[in-house]
């Protein structure tokens, strides 16, 4: 049983050392709520320029032949009116590379993670609060790294998100690998530098800072999805930092890490040899796909806390729920090779990847199979964060059937670089994680800024996303199974894409109208941190830990002593009850999950 | 308002699964003009199986939606675990994806294996942005190549050793276009001069990256005759989009012929 506090946690108890000058309290603060606040709004606005990007790319897969005179002032993007090709493959780079890491992975993890941690083990603040204020101010710094890539010499890095070489080592290979590539890697490693101590902080709060009571099995759904996501990092980022200054060393050190003998770039002999850039596929995706799962967990987890909340029912198969989080984790670690399975490695090895790939779709279905065995016989409160969560099951369902497409190997010859499978990773990596997001701000918004977030306004926001967020998406599957493949500046200039412009222009109009309808949660959001109806402490009536402090919490998270947990946070609608729920900190000896640690 | 999301939500489910389910019918996949017809039954059948999951599971999910929305006298069950009902469902799954595993890993087998002997043999290099295609020639010997030797402006992209004997009978094509014969296995060695490229053929489910480094060798039978087309597949730079070439599946017969008529 973990309950011991560290002396850094208690030193910050007393709600007298709270800092008061504006700079400490707010801005270099070692407060986990106003740090997890920092990552988020850092971690938004990230996603509204990342967002912008993506409409551009849309708008010339629409139409190609027009000219665009307006734009005429994204001077490095278009002459004319016309987009350069080269802008264009800056535009998916970037769009991915901003998606995966600086809004995905942060708003999340680094922005959720930090304000519920505290909150739900109950802990006055983080184990390392100094660590943690510290992961922010070097997250930040790559944040604007990875920006300011694009106003320098021939613009931002263009060697896709997945940076392989040779195109990313080679400085003429493509206008963005010269300066901006460099760019590219040296935020990638203030990212990476930023996401290790939040993930030592995670683990290690999570660890040993629970309160009386909490044990590990009776954590909600999102300490499980931080806890894992935390040690996915803390495994798999090694590989992806190693690998970028290996690729740094490649091109400006003369290094030969992924560049091979005997290659001619434009007329002129490349001077390298001996590398492999399969290695760097290897240790990318090493990285790569625990990273997907950095991205999914969370909002898996939110989904789980706020499906209970309103379905007003316990969690379905709460051990088989954290037992499929921790399967996902284990075997993210052996799928990486999915990704590469025409890249001319071992047969064998695709084999050995399929294996890991297929057995993934089990847990994967658990959780499905869970979540509507909680929706079942419940009575369900329809408000935003429940319209979000029940979005991200329907795309956590839509995204996942597909993986079983593209896991077999030979089925993934074909869809390998498509269409079909943007369709897949945008349904359920980015489109979980992203509904994920807005589920948890609009549940947890009353502990970040003691207010409501506006239901209507919500709602709204959520039915305009939801449907958009379909049309784009769900019809790339069609035109990836007939082989359109990404990457592509104008797709038209193959006969066999042709025929596909209107329906790239039905995608491009619903991206259109899903990048708007974004417009009422900015709204929304910012509308309701300061004139939003004040929050109670419990506003949703729900059990967990978190609803048991004002809202919003005080510097300390709780004004007396931490409370004591005697159950897990899932007994709504128990037999003998006085109300429909019974809170985590209720000593009351009813329910099934009460008494026993 | 309120009281209407759930249905809402049922309703949106339901368009869902009956509009994808319609457009998936359709048959979208490029006509296939190789023997990997066992891909294409394997798309069908994990149509066939994911489209039923996808069914059920939507269907349940509005259903549940619109059915448990809170109403006046509701009471939601204290019902939170039932290990049968959990075993049976991850076993059954678990079973279903052993199927489709051991199906798919016999499938890469049989494309993996090795190729007949009367396979012939073209080498495909790619190059930012085009595709160089040789032919070994009477010998069936390529002749030895060297970056060092490579002339863009002598048209020699692929840095053939012309000192070489067994390069005295390569044939080399104009860029980016590829003859193939109809029934007779090829076997394609693929190359890449510079960055890595994809080789992409969506009428013969072919695709295989062009890996600097390395020469990769992978073989199919065209099954038709027609003019098809060659796609980059993986990103190669600013011409990327513009890497296109042609496969011209011609009569064996008139193999040379045609061969002979392209380098003229």
């Amino acid at each position: 049983m973990a309950h011991a506090e560290t002396a850094a946690a208690e030193a910050h108890a007393h709600a007298g050392h709270a800092p008061q000058a504006f700079i400490w309290k707010y801005v270099f603060s070692t407060d986990h709520k106003v740090i997890g606040i920092q990552y988020y709004v850092t971690a938004m606005l990230m996603a509204l320029i990342a967002g912008t990007l993506a409409m551009l790319i849309r708008l010339q897969l629409a139409w190609p032949e027009k000219t665009f005179p307006a734009l005429n002032f994204l001077t490095k993007g278009y002459t004319d009116g016309v987009m350069n090709p080269e802008f264009y493959a800056m535009l998916f780079t970037m769009h991915g590379t901003i998606m995966v890491f600086f809004v995905l992975s942060t708003a999340p993890v680094s922005g959720f993670g930090n304000m519920l941690i505290p909150l739900q083990v109950g802990a006055r603040d983080m184990a390392f609060p100094f660590l943690n204020g510290l992961s922010y101010w070097t997250f930040l710094p790559g944040c604007i790294v990875i920006l300011s890539s694009f106003f320098v010499g021939a613009g931002a890095a263009a060697g896709g998100w997945t940076s392989y070489p040779p195109l990313s080592a080679l400085r003429s290979a493509v206008p963005g690998s010269e300066m901006g590539q460099t760019l590219w890697i040296i935020g990638m490693v203030f990212f990476i530098a930023s996401f290790t101590m939040g993930g030592l902080n995670f683990v290690t709060t999570i660890l040993n800072l629970r309160t009386k009571g909490l044990s590990m099995m009776r954590m909600p759904m999102t300490m499980w999805a931080m806890f894992l996501v935390a040690v996915l990092g803390l495994l798999s980022f090694p590989a992806l930092t190693a690998a970028s200054l290996m690729l740094l060393f490649d091109r400006h050190f003369a290094t030969s890490f992924f560049v091979p003998s005997g290659l001619v770039l434009s007329g002129q002999l490349v001077n390298h040899q001996g590398g492999s850039p399969l290695l760097w596929q290897h240790l990318f995706w090493f990285l790569g796909h625990p990273e997907v799962y950095i991205l999914m967990l969370p909002a898996l987890g939110f989904t789980s806390d706020i499906l209970v909340a309103f379905c007003r029912k316990p969690i379905f198969g709460y051990k088989a729920m954290v037992g499929a989080m921790i399967a996902i984790s284990g075997l993210s670690f052996v799928v990486w090779g999915h990704h590469m399975f025409v890249s001319g490695m071992s047969p064998y090895l695709g084999m050995a990847f399929a294996v890991g790939t297929m057995l993934i779709a089990v847990p994967s279905a658990v959780k499905v199979f869970n979540w509507l065995a909680t929706l079942w016989r419940s009575r369900i409160i329809f408000t935003t964060p429940m319209l979000w969560a029940l979005g991200v099951v329907s795309l956590f369902i839509s995204g996942g059937l597909s993986g079983i497409w593209l896991g077999q190997t030979a089925l993934d010859i074909h869809f390998h670089d498509t269409y079909f499978v943007v369709a897949h990773f945008h349904l359920i990596m980015a489109g979980a994680a992203l509904f994920g997001v807005f589920g948890a701000t609009a549940f947890w918004f009353p502990k970040m800024f003691g207010r409501m977030m506006h239901d209507g306004l919500g709602k709204w926001h959520f039915w305009f996303t939801f449907l958009a967020y379909y049309c784009t998406f769900f019809p790339m599957h069609y035109i990836g199974l007939a082989g359109h493949m990404r990457r592509i500046y104008d797709p038209y200039q193959y006969e066999f894409l042709k025929q596909f412009q209107p329906l790239n222009q039905f995608i491009t109009i619903s991206a259109f109208i899903l990048g708007t309808s974004q417009i009422l949660f900015f709204v929304n959001f910012f509308w309701s941190a300061f004139r939003g109806k004040k929050a109670s402490e419990n506003p949703w009536n729900a059990a967990g830990l978190e609803w048991t402090t004002p809202s919003p919490p005080p510097h300390g998270n709780w004004p007396g002593e931490i409370p004591e947990v005697h159950r897990w946070p899932f007994d709504y609608s128990v037999p003998g009850a006085e109300k429909d729920f019974v809170m985590q900190t209720d000593p009351a000896p009813i329910g099934d999950k009460a008494g026993s640690h | 308002m309120a009281k209407l999301q759930g249905l809402f939500f049922g309703l949106a489910t339901l368009v869902l699964v009956v509009v994808s389910t319609i457009y998936f019918m359709k048959d979208w996949l490029p006509p296939l003009r190789s023997d990997r017809i066992a891909i294409d039954d394997g798309i069908g059948v994990t149509l066939l199986v994911t489209g039923l999951v996808f069914i059920a599971t939507n269907v349940l999910l509005g259903f549940f939606a619109w059915r448990y929305q809170d109403k006046p006298g509701a009471q939601a069950a204290y019902w939170h675990h039932n290990a049968k009902l959990e075993w049976t469902w991850t076993l059954v799954t678990a079973g279903i994806m052993f199927m489709f595993l051991f199906h798919a890993l016999g499938l890469w087998a049989s494309i993996q294996k090795t190729p007949p002997a009367n396979a012939m043999l073209v080498e495909v290099v790619a190059q930012q942005f085009a595709w160089n295609i040789r032919y070994p020639g009477k010998d069936g010997i390529f002749g030895r190549t060297d970056a060092k030797l490579v002339d863009p402006g002598g048209f020699n992209f692929i840095g053939l050793d012309k000192s070489d004997p067994n390069a005295a009978d390569d044939l080399v094509l104009p860029q980016n276009q590829l003859y193939l014969p109809v029934d007779q296995p090829v076997r394609v060695r693929i190359l890449s001069l510079d960055v890595i490229h994809s080789f992409f053929l969506p009428n013969f489910r072919v695709k295989q990256d062009a890996m600097p480094g390395m020469a990769i060798e992978i073989w199919f039978t065209p099954k038709q005759v027609g003019d098809y087309e060659i796609a980059c597949a993986e990103h190669c730079g600013l011409g990327h989009y513009r890497m296109r070439g042609q496969v011209h599946v011609v009569q064996a017969a008139g193999l040379d012929t045609a061969i002979a008529a392209a380098i003229e």
